[in-house]
């Protein structure tokens, strides 16, 4: 089904989801959705009610006597490795000796009915010496507590650019954590094959990690081990590393067992169990001219990674890679640490700390500009990357093809900036305790795994003589629509309809060794892989179709289920008469297709290199209007222009950027991740946790993509999509500061923190007030 | 186990067939649903009654169905997703969400189109606060609520499907 009459080719034009049909009847199946296979039996996690503590004892023997419970497995039944940590071996599965964060995995009960196991857990019997626990990232400082060596990335001279600056200021910049809330909580159903395999059936963004981690807990080879995605209700990153725990508890079970488990957590138990978007403590000096050009600036990032390294390296690496966005730094240092606390372990998360990164420039030229008496708008501006010497970053990349001027300049327009900043300014003369704020920001987001070799994936086409064809590639489906850009590719490659074609799920036994969906990197690497292996086969069917067609090889067209000579479209077969006659050839129809990136690589050490492939851009101006009185605030309205080269799928990307935003907009504004003095978190399910609803989207909201822009050297010209929007937020917050800055005087700094709840934002009301 | 609630027997009427059905007097309405007659397109989000995903219609009203015991449901009328549509006839707000792309990862969908279908039931052609105010009790984490917002209007009839914001068919074209 596509949305308008057909075109020469799927690429580039509208098209539906491709499981839309299914989620709108209710057909579609999650993992909990799947038929419960004979003999099923589910589990249920002990956790640690202590944020750290010795473990004096273990005993599962009361527990084993409750009717309904199979088994209880504790740290000695793995088999193999007790650690499920993805990078580094420091997340054990089951804690042994010491709990590390209240809500860490002690036991796994499996049992007949989550009834059963309930009571199972209770029946658990552990005793715990509590020890003093580090709940903040202060806390972590002063006790010394790293995960990380430092990192340091220097460019300049930043002593000699402070010193030369009229304006010279230091302060912190806090960012907070945000829970993934994918309405799909963790889930995994293991199934035991013969010979002491399994199956997992898993919500992961990253199967071939759960499945190389299922093997090492298991102490098996990963051949006997096959993890399948069918569909995620929401990833976010949350669902990159962190499925893997309960996928391996699930698979540990069912091998033991020979029985299915399932191990599904429910909302509280997800969101006490596993980790956030690391919140960030960013301290900064910086120097600026009179006019705002910014002449230094001199940042220390320190990053929350929780108990457990999981991926916070990384994520601290791309804050420090985004804590220029869009500006050139002519004289900068930047040092980053990643902090060890007593709480869960801090995740991927769409934008992977790039968002915290952005954050502290954005905030940083806010406050310039607020103490210099400037237009922030003009401010940012005058500080873009442009030509060179101004077009190279903190880590010595050099930033080719900037469209951030040109992005810019159509926002301005398009959304009315300068009129509408106008009458804001106007209508806050006149109103005492409603404000306004208006405020631009731009968005420059890099593309690649900064670790570079993961920057690499795979694609097996299938072809049946009908003319008929599966689709399987390396990307899983989380709702981000890869299923229907891949179709679309291949679609275009084989010149068929993408409706006789099918994305099927993706499992590791079709595509192996990849990386995860993660990064925005599906399409860019997945389209390629497809790409490859389409072409590999129109290159064994062209023969076939010459001979057929009785014309040269050099005129055989794919083209809307035909097969066709170029200079004589009237000669033509149908697609599947060739793969038919290809068949009968004894013509091979199926074909692998691999890709990686080329010319990426990043030195940690020195903090130089090239780690992106190609930037992506965008820009939003967002109104709000705020209560004085309440702290309140509502979006009037968003404009939005992104930059995803040629859309592979415009309503796709679309969707993304409207989502990303607004989730952006969730983690900047209205969630807020409380953990109390116990490391026992307060917001553990939507009672307490606020997620955007209907009410916070903008009331006026036109988001268009940027026209006419296709992306060198990126699949059919697109660019990446699925986090730099998240980033657009961060306008919201600038406008926020503009409407409380208005209650002040003019030329103070706006002291506002991050989330702007109505709390944070009546504080700082009252602080501008008081100025 | 010993102690346990005697399982009672009821009829629910889910999409115009009766079904009858053993359950414990605890067990909710979406327990019943997706477990016992696998119905599994309402789905568990929060279960609490705060996302909304396990939103079914109970005579034409949507309900949080993690909040309503089965036991209480005998004898009315359950409207789940997969009783939406009539025959092979999808209902105007499933075609609307489809085509406006007001879905992503779909797992919200099943109670926000379930809530969609109640306020056009009641209220054929509504304005966008009445459409907000209808279904803010269904959490979206994906699309930002405006393509929903948009398909709400198309489904009934006041709006195109291409009609929104200049939304573009050739956008990056090269």
């Amino acid at each position: 089904m596509t949305a308008t009459a057909p075109a020469q080719t799927p690429l580039h034009q509208p098209a539906l989801h491709e499981s839309g049909l299914k989620h709108t009847t209710g057909e579609a199946r999650y993992v909990d959705d799947l038929p419960a296979p004979a003999g099923l039996l589910v589990g249920q996690v002990v956790v640690s009610p202590h944020a750290r503590a010795k473990i004096l004892r273990r005993d599962g023997a009361k527990a084993r006597a409750v009717p309904g419970v199979h088994a209880v497995y504790f740290a000695e039944d793995v088999p193999g490795l007790n650690d499920v940590g993805p990078v580094v071996h420091d997340e054990p599965l089951f804690a042994t000796s010491e709990v590390q964060f209240l809500g860490q995995s002690v036991a796994l009960v499996v049992g007949e009915s989550y009834e059963a196991c309930r009571a199972g857990v209770k029946a658990v019997e552990v005793d715990y010496q509590p020890l003093p626990a580090i709940l903040t990232i202060e806390a972590a400082e002063s006790a010394g507590a790293w995960l990380s060596e430092p990192h340091v990335m220097e460019r300049g001279d930043v002593a000699l650019g402070l010193r030369s600056a009229a304006l010279r200021f230091s302060g912190e910049v806090r960012t907070g954590a945000q829970d993934h809330f994918y309405l799909e909580t963790q889930v995994t159903l293991a199934l035991p094959e013969e010979g002491g395999s399994l199956r997992l059936l898993s919500s992961t963004q990253h199967p071939s990690e759960v499945q190389a981690i299922v093997a090492h807990v298991l102490h098996l080879g990963r051949h006997q081990v096959t993890v399948e995605v069918p569909r995620m209700g929401g990833g976010f990153g949350g669902k990159e590393t962190q499925a893997a725990p309960f996928a391996a508890m699930a698979a540990l079970a069912a091998l033991k067992l020979q029985r299915p488990v399932k191990v599904w957590l429910n909302r509280d138990q997800d969101m006490v169990q596993t980790g956030k978007r690391h919140p960030f403590r960013c301290r900064f000096e910086a120097g600026f001219s009179p006019d705002g050009a910014l002449l230094a600036l001199d940042a220390f990032l320190v990053a929350d990674g929780g108990f457990s390294t999981d991926l916070s390296k990384a994520i601290l690496d791309r804050g420090m890679f985004h804590s220029d966005n869009a500006y050139f730094l002519p004289n900068v240092r930047l040092k980053g640490l990643v902090a060890k606390t007593n709480l869960p372990s801090n995740t991927a998360f769409r934008g992977f700390g790039g968002p915290q990164g952005m954050a502290l420039i954005e905030d940083v030229m806010s406050r310039a500009a607020e103490r210099l008496g400037l237009d922030p708008a003009k401010v940012r501006a005058r500080n873009f990357y442009g030509p060179a010497p101004r077009n190279v970053t903190p880590y010595h990349q050099e930033v080719k093809d900037c469209r951030i001027e040109r992005v810019w300049q159509e926002l301005l327009a398009s959304s009315d900036y300068a009129a509408r900043r106008a009458a804001v300014d106007a209508f806050n003369r006149g109103s005492p305790w409603l404000k306004r704020g208006l405020a631009i920001t731009p968005v420059k987001f890099g593309i690649s795994f900064t670790t570079s070799f993961l920057n690499q994936a795979g694609a097996y086409v299938v072809l049946y003589a009908d003319g008929t064809a599966q689709l399987n590639h390396g990307g899983t489906e989380m709702g981000q629509g890869l299923h229907t850009k891949m179709l679309a590719i291949a679609a275009h490659e084989l010149g068929i309809a993408p409706e006789r074609i099918r994305a099927m799920t993706t499992a590791t036994d079709k595509v192996p060794n990849t990386s995860a969906t993660a990064a925005s990197s599906g399409s860019d690497l997945n389209g390629q892989a497809v790409k490859q292996a389409c072409e590999t086969l129109r290159q064994r069917l062209t023969p076939v179709a010459a001979q057929l067609l009785q014309v040269s090889e050099a005129e055989v067209t794919f083209a809307q289920g035909r097969v066709f000579s170029s200079a004589r479209p009237e000669v033509a077969v149908p697609f599947e008469k060739v793969t038919q006659e290809a068949y009968l050839k004894q013509v091979s129809l199926s074909a692998a297709g691999y890709y990686r990136t080329p010319d990426i690589s990043y030195d940690r050490a020195k903090g130089r290199g090239k780690p992106f492939h190609y930037f992506a851009y965008g820009a939003a101006v967002s109104e709000v209007e705020l209560s004085g009185l309440t702290g309140e605030h509502r979006l009037r309205r968003v404009d939005i222009l992104h930059d995803v080269g040629a859309s592979l799928v415009p309503t796709i990307d679309l969707g993304q950027v409207e989502g990303g935003f607004i989730q952006g907009l969730g983690w900047l504004t209205c969630e807020e991740v409380l953990f109390d003095d116990k490391g026992f978190l307060r917001t553990h399910s939507p009672d307490t946790y606020k997620i955007p609803a209907f009410g916070d989207a903008p009331a006026d909201f036109r988001v268009k993509l940027l026209e006419g822009a296709p992306q060198p050297d990126v699949i059919h010209g697109s660019k990446a999509v699925g986090e730099p929007p998240l980033m657009l937020a961060l306008s919201a917050v600038a406008a926020l500061r503009h409407a409380v800055g208005s209650f002040g005087r003019a030329g103070a700094e706006v002291e506002l923190s991050m989330p702007c709840t109505p709390e944070a934002v009546l504080r700082a009301v009252e602080r501008a007030r008081a100025s | 186990m010993s102690g346990r609630p005697a399982k009672t027997v009821l009829t629910l009427q889910v999409n115009g067939e009766p079904h009858e059905l053993a359950v414990e007097p605890r067990a909710t309405l979406l327990e019943a649903l997706r477990y016992e007659l696998k119905l599994t397109g309402s789905k568990q989000g929060c279960d609490k009654g705060d996302c909304g995903a396990c939103t079914v219609l109970v005579d034409g009203r949507p309900v949080l169905s993690c909040l309503t015991l089965a036991q209480a449901s005998g004898g009315k009328a359950i409207t789940t997703i997969e009783g939406l549509a009539r025959g092979n006839q999808v209902h105007p707000v499933q075609d609307a969400f489809d085509l406006c792309g007001a879905l992503q990862c779909g797992f919200c969908q099943p109670g926000m189109m379930l809530s969609a279908a109640a306020l056009l039931e009641k209220c054929p052609r509504p304005d966008e606060a009445q459409i907000r105010e209808a279904l803010s009790g269904n959490l979206c984490r994906c699309t930002g609520y405006t393509q929903i917002i948009h398909a709400v209007q198309v489904a009934s009839g006041q709006r195109s499907v291409q009609e929104r914001d200049e939304r573009p068919t050739t956008s990056g074209r090269p």
